[in-house]
């Protein structure tokens, strides 16, 4: 993304950094949408610094159970030594919940790089070469996508792990059962891609210049078909926080002594609700709402912003904002939607 | 087999343009209209195939990879011999691709085999346990299109002043509260701190004593106890269901909500509403009347795409509220370890999938004939 060649980039030059993804969606949203913005990025900012200092922030270990005092005790109230409490298998609440931020991040990290991989390449190479390979890859990706994605992440979990896992088995286990809900995902939004940009004059000219096929895939159709990534990545990073908590939730998780997941502590907290105990629950639960709460948001302003029709303009005419690189209108701001209608000769 | 491609794009991400690929192809049919619709139900059903054959075979194949389930199952609590006896019985010690052709045949008969913990036949289970899953899905829709799909025009009337705002933030707090979460909070508050609704289960005890051994019973309690004419049970039957519908609701609606605004203000941009702008139509008439319908065909789309998440959502939900469905039951067996159970279970909710995305791909095209192929 920040590799344009200077020949593509328009003659009023802009600084390096402000063209970044999301930097330049910053300095181009406005208001609400401003606002949305910064409250997400403020939120996974977060997120992410607890994940990575989570040794250093917690008063306990994941799977402490005592200290020179003696035994925590179970299902002790908030206040005290614990400032949020102790669950039913006498962990700290404060200290699980901070350490669940590092596993949620590694799972997410590991689940989208890997189906990112896969699923662009076959993406890819399924639209480029087309026949009956993109035949057959279409007929199962769309198999795949119309399955219940939580029942195949529970199969691929019993596959992985046979069920029950230490730390790394336990995430990567996550994060391929994760993966293999979103190969087609990815797949079909690239491949549609993929089959648009194919049929472009300058793959044509490529072609008849003499490229290979590998080298017109990886130049021309990859760098093209690869823009909407960044808003499928933030909604796919919290279906991700969802997939491992709802497999640590159905007992499927990592092990409580191999890492603190927040699926599990709900799990364990189901039979305290019911006698009045809401610290087990309340703090895990609304760690993970957060956490998808910032990405959402991350990702609903940036779909907005790709959306012509759903941007909301600078009112001011001074200095007309520039226009992002994702959009289908060249050149400067348009007030109305109508105009934009217009001008993508749309019906 | 190349139809599924501009099916599959229109569904994927909410439509706003029709594929333009299925407009021109079907005005070039357009003289014979009749043909054309019968053509697309009977080319889009034999589309289900292919979809439920590499379904059931990857779950069989997927299952298998991890060895028999008989070890899997029983594997502490018997000897080797008898593990290995029991395993030769059950015919698990043949070659994988005879077991496969076997198990096909077997499905192709509506035979999903016995649970290896209980013995039960995996049909009967799907028959006792299905129609719970089956209601609770449907007061979930029910919960979802009542309030997703006003209060996403209210938002598109709305546009960028405060209530959208609001609304919005509203939607992506739902869609931000996992199921099971959500059904924790509602049950603290609701049963636990407030006591005004149940806390678990599906009928109070003697409510579904007397459902459960109705004559002929639909299993569906809401249904079998209108029919008793017993207006106690009912009441009862719909008191256990407004946390876990609401739980499971809330979650869609938030996706319908996004979805009429997104469409309804992508409408308002086009030419014939400007034209009825101009002739003094009022802007509540304008969302109400003239962007509303065409913004109804995604979500009939969408509404075929939720039941898979639906599905998924209920196998939580259920566990959360004790809820004895498919989904609840599906938990039980994996905590057994019974991964023929689960096989079965998951090949059946697959199989409905498949068929409700089908159905709902019919409404599309009677709905809007540009859909058609």
């Amino acid at each position: 993304m920040t590799s344009l060649s200077s020949a593509s980039v328009s003659p009023p030059k802009v600084a390096w950094w402000k063209r970044l993804p999301v930097v330049h969606q910053l300095r181009q949203s406005v208001g609400l949408q401003r606002g949305m913005l910064i409250a997400g990025l403020i939120i996974v900012g977060v997120f992410l610094l607890v994940a990575a200092f989570a040794p250093w922030l917690a008063p306990y270990g994941y799977s402490q159970l005592k200290d020179a005092d003696g035994n925590f005790g179970a299902q002790q109230p908030p206040g005290g030594d614990h400032i949020l409490g102790t669950t039913v298998g006498g962990y700290d609440v404060l200290s699980r919940v901070i350490w669940g931020a590092q596993t949620a991040l590694l799972v997410i990290v590991v689940a989208v790089v890997l189906s990112i991989f896969l699923g662009i390449a076959l993406g890819v190479i399924s639209g480029y070469i087309g026949g009956w390979l993109d035949r057959v890859l279409v007929v199962i990706a769309d198999a795949v996508y119309a399955f219940p994605s939580l029942l195949l992440a529970i199969v691929a979990a019993i596959i992985i792990s046979g069920g029950q896992s230490n730390l790394w088995s336990g995430i990567f286990s996550a994060a391929v059962s994760i993966t293999v809900v979103f190969i087609p995902q990815y797949f079909r939004v690239i491949r549609a891609e993929t089959v648009r940009i194919k049929s472009e004059a300058y793959v044509e000219s490529a072609k008849v210049v003499g490229t290979s096929s590998v080298r017109i895939m990886s130049r021309h159709v990859l760098r093209n078909a690869t823009r909407s990534l960044p808003l499928i990545f933030t909604l796919n990073a919290s279906e991700a926080i969802f997939t491992l908590a709802a497999l640590g939730f159905l007992g499927f998780g990592i092990e409580p002594t191999s890492a603190a997941e927040w699926g599990y502590d709900l799990n364990k907290s189901l039979s305290d609700v019911t006698s009045g105990i809401w610290w087990t629950s309340v703090f895990p639960g609304s760690a993970i709402v957060l956490v998808v709460l910032g990405m959402t948001l991350v990702g609903e302003s940036l779909n907005d912003l790709a959306d012509p029709r759903l941007r909301t303009r600078k009112r001011a005419s001074g200095t007309p904002a520039p226009a992002a690189e994702t959009t289908v209108v060249p050149g400067g701001s348009i007030e109305s939607a109508a105009d934009i209608a217009h001008l993508e000769g749309r019906p | 087999m190349t139809t599924t491609a501009p099916a599959a794009a229109s569904a994927s991400d909410a439509p706003h343009t029709p594929p333009s690929a299925g407009g021109a192809s079907s005005s070039s049919k357009g003289k014979k209209a009749p043909n054309a619709l019968g053509r697309y139900i009977i080319v889009r059903f034999l589309l289900i195939i292919p979809t439920v054959f590499i379904l059931v075979s990857m779950v069989f194949l997927l299952m298998r990879v991890i060895g028999d389930p008989i070890t899997a199952a029983l594997g502490g609590r018997l000897t080797a011999d008898q593990l290995a006896e029991r395993i030769h019985q059950a015919g698990y010690d043949r070659p994988v691709f005879v077991q496969y052709f076997e198990y096909l045949g077997q499905v192709f008969t509506g035979n999903f085999g016995n649970s290896i913990t209980d013995g039960r036949p995996i049909v009967e289970i799907l028959a006792t346990y299905g129609p719970a899953t089956f209601e609770l899905a449907f007061y979930a829709l029910t919960v979802a299109l009542v309030v997703g799909i006003p209060l996403g025009m209210l938002a598109a009337y709305f546009r960028d002043r405060w209530p959208d705002a609001f609304l919005r933030i509203i939607a992506i707090l739902w869609y931000a509260t996992p199921v099971f979460f959500a059904g924790l909070l509602l049950k603290l508050v609701f049963s636990v701190w407030l006591g005004w609704l149940p806390v678990a289960g599906r009928a109070s005890t003697r409510v579904e004593l007397n459902l459960s051994s109705m004559e002929n019973g639909t299993g569906i309690y809401l249904l079998d106890a209108i029919r008793i004419g017993n207006s106690a049970a009912v009441v009862d039957v719909l008191q256990h269901a407004v946390l876990p519908g609401i739980a499971l609701g809330l979650l869609t609606a938030g996706v319908f909500l996004r979805l009429v605004r997104t469409n309804v203000i992508g409408t308002l941009s086009m030419d014939y509403i400007d034209a009825a702008r101009s002739r003094g139509v009022s802007e509540f008439r304008l969302v109400r009347h003239h962007a509303f319908k065409p913004a109804l065909i995604p979500i009939i789309t969408v509404i075929g795409l939720q039941i898979a998440v639906l599905l998924g959502g209920a196998v939580l939900t259920e566990t959360t509220f004790e809820w004895k469905g498919l989904g609840f039951q599906l938990t039980q067996y994996l905590t057994a370890r019974d991964f023929v159970a689960v096989q079965g279970i998951v090949a059946l909710l697959a199989v409905i999938v498949a068929l409700t995305n089908f159905v709902v791909d019919i409404i599309a095209a009677l709905i809007d004939p540009r859909v058609r192929y």
